[in-house]
């Protein structure tokens, strides 16, 4: 029986309620809300002049209407040591959204932390530190004081290569320009930590390499394009689920317009489904590839494209490299790269070449490359919005997928002009402004097999819990409670010493192969469960947050409710860190040292945006960012006038490239050989296992489910991760809904849900990613690209029954997920 | 959520407020139809709690969870998508109901549990009973239905 909240009335928001400016901390979109907050003991009425909407509440409101919101968008939340109620709620007069919420978004509000209404009681409200067999709370000093003392013992007796930062990267709710600043600061401009990895994966490096050496930064377009382009070409990715009022409010209105839509992806997604019912079936044509045979389709619609002369010549020779070859293929670059005639001696593929490597038919990649770029019949061009995602970020040869795909933007001239553009659709915001990485080097350090290898001596670790997402995760959770087990054995022996004897106890078990594991969160995450110390952090919207979305919209969202407990942002914690890592190398006599950790004498959050991404960008300060509201600006800012930020709608419409850092900004075509499985493992697992593990994203979920794992609603529809198979293959295992099954490979177990999905093809299944109760990546190969890019999306295993359904699952919906129109 | 108290607390006079500030708001008990009226899988157009607010009444053919009626299989929902209020139509070939407009569906046969879609709820059931004779009532409705702030208007 479905969750229900029995809500049956909400409190009216008054005409006078404060009215903040809020960007949605989930997903890349970043949709504008607006958060609404007045004093616990009034409301508004519901006659016009009683309500912050002006209408009459006593009557039925129409559909789409602004003067109505869900019981997910309301709560009550501290403000200034105050409760007050809170409604969040989508933004008409967002260009973004235009008024639509996604299943994500539209829960914010219930996904504040709220000791009146008890939701999110799982976030950390104080310091936690490993003493007496168990978590302590305690204060920021003497937490901070024992990270200090082991990090400046450890580096100062070995080096900063022993300790190890798992980071974010990202704009949105842990991340944004104060916060990735601030970390930055600390480990790359005080320190100069190369053993670094991001959030997702297991090295600090670009999910994007290829495009960005060809010149082209992964995010040039305005989502407006989509509403005027001829053809959408969508590869490894499924908006309608994971960037929705992208695909709604912008790529539907392109289909009204006329726009075809190619989507390339082994499985029919409900994008696929959707796309079907708004741009008529004729319009859409899906390529079911085999996995991981993507440059083979996209060499193949080049050659196509080149061979009938569908190409931009113009284009080619204006902004493209014309000299044979310009970047070698080397240690740091998996392709060569240069002009279209170097890339094409290598890319030649026929279609029938392709049809045998990808599974499809010739035909529909022949009519691929018609709809990409056949001239219409009056003889002019057409235009495509390519956009690309994990399919192939996490897949195949990544390096070389990627180029070949950007291969046909260029060839068509299909980038820095209007309805046009080869972006990738992104995961988090953006919100990356740090110091320079070049120290970390290319390739970079693969962190996880460091780690596992037993090297290096203390891990700090900002918003990520590799337990749910990283590759070879069975392996990774073995060593590093391993290790970690070591270090709280020997705190647990020093009980009743001195904090020296402590830190001597803690830096002896160091030496004998433990590892200090410091965690930055806003709960007690699983791999948090190893730390000694947990250091509680507070979310977007309980500090003022920029980022941008994925068209460079930068927008400030604002502050409306107090941290919880006593966690603060992040960049004050990284503050924090960097003051007593000062004091402490100063009390051993390291002075110079100490004087690289001065400069973080902030205040608040803007002061960390100020030292950090103002003083790249002078023009861009939170007064004139709060004043530019949800619809923001376009980065890069060029300028201030008449009272408004200045930005760019597209990125090379001057037909000049530079994010390779090319004086002569030429593009260049990159030579995508292809090569069948890139990464070690690959084929032989695939030989060994009836069943490809697809790990796939759902849009009721964020991300790992760091807050819906607490969320009511969210964990009565999915009570363990959905595993969604053929029902052919689940009656030949004998699997009925709702039963638990285990996955089983060389690398490790992991464990879901059955649920049928007749519009699967038979021996894969999808499984949703990084699930608190059944992670995929414990299942996934160490395999990674040249530059260190896993390779999540290939693993195939074999799967068998746990148990029955539970009472609880059983309750459930099990049906499809295409609407029946 | 505790959200009934504060609706009521600031118009109320304290010696009322005891008396007046319910747990939950009022409902009418409305007669939709009588058991004879409904043939298996084919939907009757409602309206409850008052006729701005459309629904649907289902008889399922099988026994489900709150389901009322000889055969415990009797239903009703609001049909308006606690998304962005499109109207929603029956697909009697999976008994879900469906919106056009952005494509989310929800399960009748669940208590309305969004099968998959956009809305941050799942689909508003009607609490209905029936009497000795076979009439069907509705009695009240398990969440907030979509376009009004008090589900009794």
């Amino acid at each position: 029986m479905a969750f229900k909240r029995q809500v049956d009335r909400l409190p009216i928001i008054p005409a006078d309620a404060k009215e903040h400016n809020v960007t949605c901390h989930y997903c890349i979109v970043g949709c504008g809300y607006k958060a609404y907050t007045w004093p616990i003991q009034t409301q508004g009425h519901s006659a016009p002049d009683g309500n912050k909407f002006g209408v009459d509440l006593s009557e039925q409101q129409p559909m789409e209407t602004e003067a109505w919101y869900a019981p997910s968008m309301y709560n009550v939340v501290r403000q200034n040591g105050q409760d007050v109620h809170l409604v969040v709620m989508p933004d008409v007069n967002c260009v973004v959204n235009s008024g639509l919420g996604s299943i994500r978004g539209a829960r914010m509000a219930e996904n504040r932390p709220s000791r009146v209404t008890g939701t999110q009681q799982q976030r950390l409200s104080d310091p936690l530190v490993w003493r007496n067999g168990v978590w302590q709370p305690t204060s920021w000093d003497d937490a901070l004081d024992l990270v200090a003392r082991v990090t400046a013992r450890v580096i100062t007796e070995g080096s900063e290569d022993d300790l190890v930062v798992s980071m974010f990267d990202h704009g949105g709710s842990a991340g944004g320009y104060e916060n990735t600043w601030a970390t930055g600061k600390l480990y790359f401009e005080s320190m100069k930590v190369k053993n670094a990895r991001i959030h997702n994966r297991p090295a600090y490096n670009s999910e994007v390499h290829s495009t960005r050496d060809m010149g082209i930064g992964e995010l040039n377009y305005s989502y407006s394009d989509y509403e005027v382009t001829d053809t959408i070409f969508m590869v490894g990715a499924n908006s309608m689920e994971t960037q929705t009022n992208l695909y709604l409010n912008h790529m539907v209105p392109g289909f009204r317009n006329g726009a075809k839509f190619i989507a390339v992806d082994p499985r029919r997604t409900i994008t696929i489904a959707s796309s079907e019912q708004y741009a008529g079936k004729d319009n859409v044509l899906h390529l079911a590839i085999k996995e991981g045979t993507d440059m083979a389709l996209f060499n193949a619609i080049l050659t196509h494209i080149v061979d009938n002369g569908w190409v931009d010549a113009d284009f080619i020779a204006n902004s493209t490299f014309q000299g044979g070859v310009a970047t070698a293929e080397d240690e740091a670059h998996p392709a060569s790269l240069g002009s279209l005639d170097h890339a094409m001696a290598t890319c030649r593929t026929s279609l029938e070449q392709a049809a045998e490597i990808c599974g499809v038919d010739a035909a529909d990649i022949a009519k691929a490359a018609e709809w990409i770029a056949k001239p219409k019949d009056d003889g002019s061009a057409r235009k495509c919005v390519t956009a690309y995602e994990k399919g192939i970020i996490w897949g195949n040869d990544n390096y070389r997928t990627i180029g070949a795909l950007v291969n046909i933007a260029l060839a068509t001239g299909n980038v820095g002009r209007e309805g046009s553009g080869i972006c990738r659709l992104g995961g988090h915001q953006e919100g990356y402004y740090r110091p320079s990485d070049a120290h970390v080097g290319r390739p970079a350090e693969y962190v996880d097999q460091f780690l596992i290898r037993g090297l290096g001596g203390v891990h700090h670790i900002w918003a990520c819990d590799h337990y749910k997402t990283t590759i070879n995760a069975s392996e990774f959770k073995r060593v590093h409670k391993r290790r970690s087990d070591m270090v709280k054995a020997a705190i647990d022996e020093a009980a009743g010493g001195t904090r020296e004897q402590v830190v001597d106890a803690i830096v002896s078990a160091i030496n004998a192969g433990g590892l200090f594991v410091v965690d930055v969160d806003i709960i007690h995450s699983q791999i948090g469960q190893n730390a000694h110390v947990v250091l509680p952090a507070c979310e977007s919207n309980e500090m003022n947050l920029t980022s941008m979305n994925g068209e460079r919209r930068l927008r400030l969202s604002e502050r409306y409710m107090d941290p919880y407990g006593n966690s603060k942002p992040d960049c004050l914690i990284a503050a924090g860190i960097a003051q007593n890592m000062e004091r402490v190398l100063r009390a051993i006599g390291q002075d110079a040292y100490a004087d690289q950790f001065k400069g973080y004498d902030w205040a608040s959050e803007e002061d960390a945006f100020m030292d950090g991404y103002n003083k790249g960008n002078p023009e861009v300060t939170y007064e004139r960012l709060r004043a530019m509201g949800n619809n923001g600006v376009q980065e890069p800012v060029v300028g201030f006038a008449d009272g408004k930020l200045v930005g760019t709608e597209r990125l090379y419409a001057d037909g000049t490239f530079d994010r390779h850092g090319r004086d002569d900004k030429k593009a260049l075509f990159c030579a995508a050989g292809w090569r069948g499985w890139q990464a070690p493992g690959k084929a032989r697992e695939q030989a060994s296992h009836r069943f490809w593990i697809n790990n796939v994203r759902a849009n009721i979920f964020w991300q790992n489910q760091f807050l819906d794992q607490k969320n009511d609603f969210i964990q009565d529809r999915y009570p363990h991760p959905f595993v969604e198979m053929h029902p052919d293959d689940m009656v030949e295992l004998g699997l009925n809904p709702g039963d638990l099954l285990e996955i089983v490979n060389d690398n490790g177990v992991t464990q879901g849900m059955a649920y049928p999905m007749p519009t699967l093809k038979r021996d894969t299944v999808a499984m949703v990613f990084g699930a608190p109760a059944g992670s995929q990546g414990n299942v996934v190969n160490p395999g990674v690209n040249e530059l260190v890019l896993p390779d999540y999306k290939h693993c195939w295993g074999s799967i068998r029954k746990i148990a029955d359904a539970t009472a609880q699952t059983r309750s459930i919906s099990f049906k499809a997920h295409e609407a029946v129109l | 959520m505790a959200t009934a108290g504060a609706a009521a607390a600031t118009v109320i006079a304290p010696e009322k407020a005891s008396a007046e500030a319910l747990a939950r708001v009022d409902f009418p008990q409305n007669r939709l139809a009588n058991i004879s009226d409904l043939a298996v899988n084919e939907p009757m157009d409602i309206a409850y709690p008052d006729a701005d607010s459309p629904g649907v009444l289902l008889k399922l053919g099988q026994a489900v969870e709150g389901g009322v009626g000889p055969d415990g299989d009797v239903v009703a929902f609001s049909v308006l998508c606690p998304h962005k209020g499109w109207m929603l139509s029956y697909s009697a070939a999976d008994k879900t109901l469906n919106c056009p407009g952005h494509h989310s569906r929800f399960d009748c046969e669940t208590g309305g549990q969004q099968t998959w879609g956009h809305a941050t709820q799942n689909l508003p059931q009607f609490m209905l009973s029936v009497d000795e004779k076979g009439d069907i009532y509705a009695n009240g409705v398990d969440d907030l239905i979509y376009g009004r702030l008090s589900n009794v208007l």
